[in-house]
């Protein structure tokens, strides 16, 4: 069967081709796979354009760590939509879900109720990054493979209190469903 | 503004390559990322520990042939701490992290294209209130971009060497209690 075509690969598989991925990614731009840093400079542009005045005073246009702007990083992350659009439409595997069985189980139908969840939770999700200065990818992929102690600090942190919260949203009921 | 059209490119090659593999993976799927939340399904800590095992071993042969270099994030324990918090907290509401939320928005999920707007806004918020939060960020311990051999005073390679036993034994056992489990 063409491996294109399939709804899904080995995890292992996956998991060693992203590895190999970063390799790419360094050799190639200098650059560690991360996400997040494009949306904080989407952001940064977007509040720069909106209210001048405001950026003006804000000292996050002055950090010279800081260069809000359309780089390598937010190419990637448009490639990631296109990738993941070509692999699901090539293995058949769309969906147009807004909510996933398991919400329904413990807060309902609502539609409504399922889109605040997703924006909230996105939003905390996003500012926590930002604060870490990483996320799933950037502190849990690339900065733990390049062994820096603050990924690794992040990496058991969020996986803890994601435990804690999803056994506290689901509990173990909603365990036994998954 | 705009990095060069190459540099570019070759950022959007990346990501197409990376969105792929995560679709494939099933990591752009709510049930998935929960599920390994709820210790249920294992696939996301496979995939990264995978990832990880695999990607250290180049990335540092690259980095003493001299062909690339770390970027290593500095340990600022506040921002860190916090962030962590957050962000689990905000992962286990929402049911992607950041790259699969994009991933799953590119696989048609509409609540997670909701997410995705609702990380702009968080974003926003960071910048917005960006000198208000230095205090916390900074307010901790500063242990500078540090890794874990120069805190250790080690060869990278022995901690190489450690991490790819430790998540290859990891990954191994993980499968015979597994397949244990289901024989049982």
């Amino acid at each position: 069967m063409n491996p294109l075509t399939m709804k899904s690969w080995s995890p292992y598989v996956v998991g060693a081709l992203i590895g190999v991925l970063s390799w790419f990614a360094f050799a190639t731009a200098d650059k560690p796979l991360g996400i997040t840093t494009a949306f904080e400079y989407t952001a940064a542009l977007t509040e720069r354009a909106v209210a001048p005045q405001s950026a003006r005073t804000n000292e996050y246009y002055s950090d010279p760590e800081r260069t809000p702007k359309i780089d390598w990083e937010w190419m990637l992350v448009v490639g990631v939509f296109i990738g993941a659009f070509l692999s699901s439409k090539l293995s058949k595997d769309r969906t147009s879900q807004s909510v996933p069985p398991l919400w329904r189980w413990r807060f309902g139908d609502s539609t409504a109720k399922r889109f605040a969840g997703a924006f909230l939770g996105g939003a905390l999700m996003m500012f926590g990054a930002r604060l870490a200065g990483g996320c799933t990818s950037g502190h849990g992929i690339s900065g733990a493979l390049q062994l820096a102690v603050s990924s690794w600090i992040f990496v058991l942190l969020f996986f803890a209190s994601g435990v804690a919260t999803a056994f506290l949203i689901y509990g173990k009921e909603g365990a036994n469903r998954v | 503004m705009f990095d060069p059209i190459s540099k570019l490119v070759l950022g959007l090659l990346t990501g197409i390559i990376f969105g792929f593999l995560l679709q494939k993976g099933r990591a752009a799927k709510f049930h998935v990322i929960i599920g390994q939340f709820l210790l249920k399904d294992w696939t996301v800590v496979k995939i990264m520990a995978t990832a990880v095992a695999v990607g250290t071993i180049g990335v540092y042969a690259l980095v003493s042939m001299g062909a690339a270099t770390l970027h290593i994030k500095p340990a600022l324990l506040g921002g860190v701490l916090l962030g962590g918090l957050l962000f689990g907290t905000g992962l286990a509401f929402f049911g992607y992290c950041p790259g699969t939320s994009v991933a799953a928005s590119g696989e048609g999920r509409r609540d997670a294209m909701v997410g995705v707007v609702g990380m702009l806004f968080g974003a926003g918020m960071y910048v917005a209130l960006y000198p208000a939060l230095q205090p916390i960020i900074k307010g901790l311990a500063d242990w500078g971009k540090i890794t874990l051999p120069q805190a250790t005073n080690l060869s990278p390679w022995v901690w190489i060497v450690g991490v790819v036993t430790v998540i290859t034994t990891g990954l191994y056992t993980l499968e015979r209690l597994r397949a244990g489990r289901q024989s049982a």
